[in-house]
């Protein structure tokens, strides 16, 4: 009998939320007598991180939600043998409170639109064939059969693709900068290097479809004139490593790297390079000094890479999620990937979707969507009741923070460069009411200040003298001098400094200085932090009329700073107050807020 | 794995592998076979295999799966036909015997076999 799978399960979030998730579904498969009928298979990333692990079962299209090891059995008997949803392990649309089957009705993916992610999620990443079966290298088959490369270039930059990794350069006319570039030795190198707090587009990428990206390298090296490529991966993500490297391994097995590609008389092959986990190893010219084997410091352009990159030779970097989009736009055509986007920024970008957000996890939108509709509608809004959206960070450490007001801005290059912010490689931070504006842009100081190379001055010092006075201001030492010098100091740091990183470092502090001033004065005059974060700023008390006398606080408080009897409001003693904030977690009634602890101190001396 | 040395050949092998992720890909044709308790009971699973066999013998594009008790238990096990907007065409008491027969008439020459069929229900 020919192998005939009439079902296949894909499972994704196979990273350590449920790792005896895979051998059980295995387990009881076999147990069941399906092997052979049902196949189980690894697949990469979906992107529904706060749901996961899921598993959709095709062809039914039926998806099952934060799966355990445990509901293996029932899911299996349910749905293999007797073709029965288990409908409490599916998606409950938290609004409507009903259960969504099937996959196709998953209000998360309805805004999406997935053409970088395309195969996430739904083939198995190591295995080639499956990427061939869905149309993979065809691609790279149609340009080496009936395209030049001056053809491929032609329609990258009529498509309108622009840089995904943070910069939003024209891809096509880079290309063309480094085909025209003198020179016989040519190369082009992969970027990887996803270093941002809570980021994770390029690791799932080269996760989940290595094959995308790395199609996308052998049609640009075709076009460039190149032979030899660099992906320059982080070390820290071992399942990225492993994947990328198993992808060239079958690549090269089949001829689509090495020598004489498809008969054409094309050669190229693809080096992985490890990055030990520098932020600043993101920035092209850092990253090349990485690979050639030096320290990760950044060099002044021009030249630039397609001048002389690495080891002096004309050199080309993408962003891998801009390589990926390359074997799309050559079998769709550039004119299909014109339609998508606006008027500048074309097709779609990735999303990762963190902090006080329901639907945590690694969307695709068109570009140009508002960030009304991304947050509260593919992400699902702010958990918690109560809780008012506050501000947005896009673009990774070293973007800017947006507030309430700029929600319908729409979400391309130009838009958020000119509302302060960047598109970055596609962070998204998003934050509630409880979030300390002033806090935030001393913690992205610190990582900042950290992850600064130092061979420039304005980035090294201008971070640094940055840093001291946000952390002056946040212990209640702040003189409204400060603003004044903050902002000088940022606009300087933002304009001297060498490279990228230094460019955008000011972001975080520049933009909430514009949208959120409010705060500073607040922390500076009245020495208070209204959000209830900065410790030395503020203190809790009870609102004597809100209060029922539950109790509860008063058992949950670790210093035992709460006294009351029952049915009687509580009183904080706040000398003893630790501001651990248990007391708010627990209180059902928000009896708990927050005041300035200039006042206490006043109630104490008199 | 031999090496690919032309665009030809990777398109045959392309071809070779679809059938890997046909379970992924849209079929022109879905079959369901009934597996309730009274499906199993009858013979469904038996059934259920002679249906994928043919399938892959005879390289038929189509989706199998598999759905609980309908309620008319007395002629499972019952057997689904549905392709594109056509209505959905059900054979009951289906026996493997048969598979090969409701295959070649219904999925390749598009000849509902009906003597064999006890329900059609139109589409959506």
């Amino acid at each position: 009998m020919a192998e005939q799978f009439r079902a296949d399960l894909l499972v994704s979030c196979l990273h350590d939320k449920a790792p005896d998730l895979m051998p059980a579904l295995k387990a009881e498969v076999k147990q069941r007598g399906l092997e052979g009928e049902v196949r189980v298979v690894e697949a990469g990333c979906r992107g529904f991180c706060s749901m996961g692990p899921v598993l959709l079962v095709q062809p039914d299209g039926v998806f099952y939600v934060g799966l355990q090891a445990a509901d293996v059995p029932e899911l299996v008997e349910e749905t293999l043998v007797k073709g029965r949803v288990v409908e409490r392990l599916t998606y409950k649309e938290p609004t409507t409170r009903k259960h969504v089957p099937y996959y196709k009705d998953v209000p998360f993916y309805s805004k999406q639109m997935r053409v970088v992610l395309r195969n996430c999620g739904l083939l198995n990443p190591q295995s080639i064939d499956e990427y061939i079966a869905v149309g993979g290298y065809q691609a790279l088959g149609k340009v080496l059969s009936s395209m030049t490369p001056e053809e491929v270039i032609g329609e990258i930059k009529k498509a309108g693709l622009r840089g995904r990794g943070g910069a939003g350069f024209s891809t096509g006319q880079k290309w063309e900068f480094a085909r025209k570039a003198p020179g016989d030795v040519k190369y082009i190198v992969a970027n990887g290097d996803e270093g941002d707090p809570g980021a994770f587009m390029d690791r799932s990428l080269l996760e989940g479809d290595p094959h995308g990206p790395l199609e996308g390298m052998i049609i640009g090296a075709y076009a460039i004139g190149a032979h030899q490529g660099f992906i320059y991966v982080r070390d820290e993500y071992p399942l990225a490593v492993k994947n990328i490297g198993i992808a060239i391994e079958q690549a090269r097995e089949y001829g689509l790297l090495g020598k004489d590609i498809l008969g054409s008389g094309f050669d190229f092959d693809v080096r992985i390079v490890r990055g030990a986990g520098a932020f600043v190893c993101g920035e092209e010219t850092a990253l090349m000094a990485s690979i050639e084997g030096q320290a990760g410091n950044p060099r002044p352009r021009p030249p630039f890479p397609a001048q002389k990159g690495l080891w002096g030779k004309p050199t080309n970097i993408n962003n891998v999620k801009t390589w990926a989009n390359v074997p799309v736009i050559i079998n769709n055509g550039a004119d299909w990937f014109d339609k998508i986007g606006t008027e500048t920024s074309k097709g779609t970008m990735i999303f990762s979707l963190v902090g006080k957000i329901n639907n945590t996890g690694l969307v695709e939108v068109p570009m140009g969507i508002t960030l009304r509709e991304l947050i509260f509608d593919v992400g699902g809004g702010i958990p918690g009741k109560n809780k008012e959206f506050k501000a947005v960070q896009t673009g990774g450490p070293s973007g800017g923070c947006l507030p309430a007001d700029l929600l319908d801005l729409q979400v391309d290059y130009e838009h958020l460069t000119k509302a302060g912010s960047i598109m970055g490689s596609g962070g998204m931070i998003v934050m509630d009411e409880d979030a300390c504006m002033v806090d935030i842009a001393r913690y992205f100081m610190d990582f900042l200040k950290d992850e600064s190379c130092g061979k420039c001055a304005p980035c090294r010092e201008g971070i640094r003298r940055m840093l001291e006075i946000l952390n002056r201001i946040t212990h209640g030492q702040g003189e409204m001098a400060d603003l004044e010098v903050l902002e000088t100091l940022g606009k300087v740091v933002k304009a001297t400094s060498l490279c990228g990183l230094g460019q955008t470092a000011p972001n975080p502090l520049l933009s909430t200085l514009r949208y959120f001033r409010d705060e500073y004065e607040a922390h500076i005059k009245d020495k208070f932090c209204p959000a209830g974060v900065c410790r030395d700023l503020f203190a809790y008390y009870v609102i004597p009329e809100k209060c029922p006398g539950c109790q509860l606080c008063l058992k949950a408080c670790p210093q035992d700073a709460i006294t009351g009897a029952k049915k009687v409001a509580h009183v904080i003693d706040e000398i003893k107050c630790l501001q651990c904030g248990e007391c708010v977690k627990v209180c059902r009634m928000d009896a708990i807020a927050v005041r300035p602890r200039a006042e206490v101190r006043k109630e104490v001396v008199a | 794995m031999p090496k690919l040395e032309s665009l030809q050949e990777l398109q045959n092998l392309r071809e070779r592998v679809q059938g890997e992720i046909k379970a992924r890909t849209q079929a022109s044709a879905t079959i369901t076979v009934g597996m309730g308790t009274c499906g199993i009971a009858a013979g469904a699973r038996e059934v259920m295999h002679a249906i994928l066999n043919e399938l892959a013998v005879r390289k038929i594009d189509a989706h199998v799966t598999t759905t609980g008790c309908i309620g008319m238990c007395s002629k499972e096990p019952l057997v689904d036909i549905q392709q594109g907007n056509e209505p959905r065409v059900t054979y009951g008491n289906v026996a493997p015997a048969m598979v090969p027969r409701i295959i070649e008439e219904h999925l390749v020459n598009g000849q509902v076999v009906n003597e064999w069929v006890i329900g059609r229900v139109a589409a959506g």
